[in-house]
């Protein structure tokens, strides 16, 4: 059949010609029950939608005028760290430069002063680093244990131990500041990266531990059990069956560390000396230095490079970051 | 027959809520052993228990003449299969079933050997490189009794493991799992809700209510002797139709008094021989009736009038009144009856089961 082409043609024009759904139909010969065309005048199939209806108007009206409301101080920072300092006098701030410079960029990562230190951002930047690194990692290994040793080794106490962690969760930081300087510099650590460390992942630990004993509470029991009589024990099990199941949630984990030590201010400014400061700290010592002429440019440029880690890390992770939202952080 | 597992004054509660009430249970070595029973009834806690998977407030289990009350899951010498195949998703098929022999520091090629041996006892060896997500609902199933197979427990559990499945799929299952019995003769125990199940695999039915076992017996016996009303009912579908009247004795024999009717129990085995007379039940399989000319040679009678039928192709299911009485009758797949014709049904009170009114139990 498909070997003879005029044949298979034939066959097409007849179902699908024009006449086929003339009135004449049950009169023709031959055309069996299921073969025949018995579509009658009026609506048939996929029901037509047009583009322009009042709601799409609404709905994607919105929608832009939102993004407009959020992107448009994004794109004044990004414009005026272009320009150089004489057009940004002119006033116009929406204008897009007319002679592009990148040296407000090199000012602010490289020379910019606070204090008696002009090397610009960049050390902040890396003392950033050298906070942000051990902390996630530190925070997420012993949070992730604390939820899966209470979502799987009910012990006893196990549920006030929660209930206490969570608590903490919501006792307001200004509380514990002054002991926590003292605490530190008893051990000797007040004013160390590694002090701040420490202080970083106390304070990331009852959301963290909620967030993975509510994940690893919603991994069926019967996973669990099956791992105990093929003999695995706690870290096995943890290791082997639960860490490689999880990967949504570490990356959620991740996120929320990594945008909250890296925007954190208030522990930075307390905690470490004008040479640890993190970049956040520094940035608002160049945006708000009270000599000389405010460089706008300069502190936009600033501004951005602070955000840029958290944003990079957005991007990087956007569809694991919903998919692990979804599947543990908002259930109680 | 050896004993395999035996439980003795075996409890369990959590908190105050007791779930398991002093229980004894001996299975023999080789035996299938059903646990059956509605949701909430302590079949799969008693699993669980026996699993070591919960820690028991109270008796003792022995697994192959071991105590094993305080050992872990894994040192117990059992395999277990769950209700959710419960495989681990992110290793393959084969991975799922060497992970225990790793864990257990079997040497590399007795793990292969092992594996092998069990993949190709339940067809699954092209599947070993696949992870779970990549497989059916019957071909998972299969990988989780793999993973039990290979640990060479001597005792297999099963936590209503067809559960899951569609129902054709559960039928073949079913009948694998009985190969498979028949095949390695290990002692099995299965929890499941399916009296079907229930009756087709077990070489004895545990049937559980609140935390204790109502009658072991096999599957034959429960059908037909069930030791209680609860049993009765519980087991065969429709379920049992029930008469509520009064046991008499008229001259030297027993007869069934319900309403003006009577029926007379000259076949009828009493459990504990002659009971006194009293308030009773009277029950009696919709399958133990018949209707039509074989009505003429049963002993009782009724007439009544069809309210309902179920046509299922095999049997039909029809719902009959006496009366102001209803009762279920299977017929013949053939049987040509329809809502509101007269009809005559007829049983025999040999078959028929009686339960004392105040205990429920057998008489």
């Amino acid at each position: 059949m498909t070997k003879a082409p005029h044949l298979l043609k034939a066959s097409m024009t007849y179902d699908g010609g024009p006449a086929d759904t003339g009135p004449d139909m049950s009169l023709r010969p031959g055309s069996g029950a299921s073969a025949a065309n018995r579509i009658v005048d009026g609506p048939a199939g996929r029901k037509p939608r047009k583009a322009l209806s009042r709601r799409n108007i609404l709905i994607y009206g919105t929608l832009i005028v939102v993004c407009l409301y959020y992107l448009l101080p994004l794109y004044v920072m990004i414009v005026t760290s272009l320009k150089g300092m004489p057009e940004i006098r002119l006033g116009n701030i929406f204008a897009p430069p007319v002679e592009v410079t990148f040296q407000p960029w090199v000012k602010a990562w490289a020379e910019a002063c606070t204090g008696l230190n002009c090397d610009g951002l960049s050390r902040g930047f890396f003392n950033s680093v050298k906070i942000l690194v051990p902390s996630v990692i530190l925070s997420i290994i012993i949070a992730s244990i604390n939820g899966y040793a209470l979502a799987n080794w009910r012990f006893k106490g196990s549920e006030t131990f929660f209930t206490i962690l969570i608590v903490g969760a919501f006792i307001p930081y200004q509380v514990m500041i002054y002991p926590i300087v003292i605490m530190l510099r008893e051990v000797g650590l007040y004013g160390s990266l590694t002090g701040l460390v420490i202080v970083h992942t106390i304070f990331g630990m009852p959301i963290l531990t909620l967030l993975f004993r509510n994940y690893f509470a919603s991994v069926p029991q019967e996973l669990f059990k099956a791992a105990r009589v093929d003999g695995a024990g706690f870290w096995a099990i943890y290791f082997q069956i639960m860490v490689p199941m999880s990967l949504p949630i570490f990356v959620v984990a991740m996120i929320l560390q990594v945008t909250g030590i890296w925007n954190d201010f208030l522990f930075g400014v307390i905690y470490t000396k004008p040479d640890l400061y993190p970049m956040t700290v520094q940035l608002n010592n160049i945006v708000n230095s009270t000599q000389g002429v405010k460089e706008y440019n300069v502190n936009m440029a600033a501004t951005i490079l602070t955000g840029l880690v958290p944003l990079t890390i957005y991007f990087i992770s956007g569809k694991l970051f919903v998919r692990g939202i979804a599947a543990g952080a908002v259930k109680g | 027959m050896e004993t395999s597992i035996a439980i003795n004054n075996l409890s369990l509660s959590f908190g105050n809520l007791e779930v398991l009430k002093d229980l004894n249970l001996d299975v023999g070595k080789g035996e299938f052993l059903v646990l059956l029973g509605s949701s909430g009834c302590g079949k799969s806690t008693l699993l669980n228990c026996i699993a070591g998977l919960l820690d028991v407030t109270g008796g003792q289990i022995f697994i192959g003449g071991r105590n094993v009350t305080w050992e872990e899951p894994s040192q117990r010498g059992i395999g277990m299969v769950f209700q959710s195949y419960a495989l681990y998703p992110q290793m393959t098929v084969g991975g799922n079933l060497s992970f225990g022999l790793k864990n257990a520091g079997l040497p590399k090629a007795e793990i292969e050997e092992r594996v092998n041996r069990a993949a190709k006892i339940l067809q699954i060896e092209p599947l070993l490189k696949r992870k779970p997500a990549a497989l059916s609902g019957g071909q998972r199933q299969r990988a989780a009794i793999g993973r039990a197979l290979v640990r060479d427990a001597d005792v297999f559990l099963f936590d209503e493991p067809l559960s899951n499945l569609d129902a054709k799929l559960r039928a073949d299952l079913r009948v694998e799992i009985k190969q498979l019995h028949q095949k390695l003769h290990n002692t099995m125990i299965y929890v499941t809700h399916d009296q079907i199940e229930a009756m087709t695999l077990a070489d004895r039915i545990a049937i559980m209510r609140g935390g204790r076992i109502l009658q072991l017996a096999s599957p034959n016996e429960i059908y037909n002797r069930p030791a209680s009303k609860y049993v009765a009912e519980f087991i065969g579908s429709p379920t049992m139709n029930f008469f509520e009247g009064s046991l008499e004795e008229i001259g030297g024999s027993y007869a069934f008094k319900t309403g003006d009717t009577v029926f007379p129990l000259d076949g009828y085995t009493f459990q504990n021989g002659p009971p006194a007379s009293g308030d009773a039940w009277f029950g009696i399989r919709p399958e133990h009736m018949v209707s039509g000319a074989e009505t003429a040679n049963a002993p009782v009678r009724l007439d009544g009038k069809v309210e309902l039928v179920e046509p299922l192709g095999s049997d039909t299911l029809a719902r009959i009144t006496v009366g102001e009485r209803t009762l279920w009758v299977r017929l013949d797949g053939q049987a040509d009856i329809s809502h509101g014709d007269a009809i005559q049904v007829g049983f025999d009170p040999a078959r028929a089961n009686i339960f004392d009114k105040a205990t429920e139990n057998r008489n």
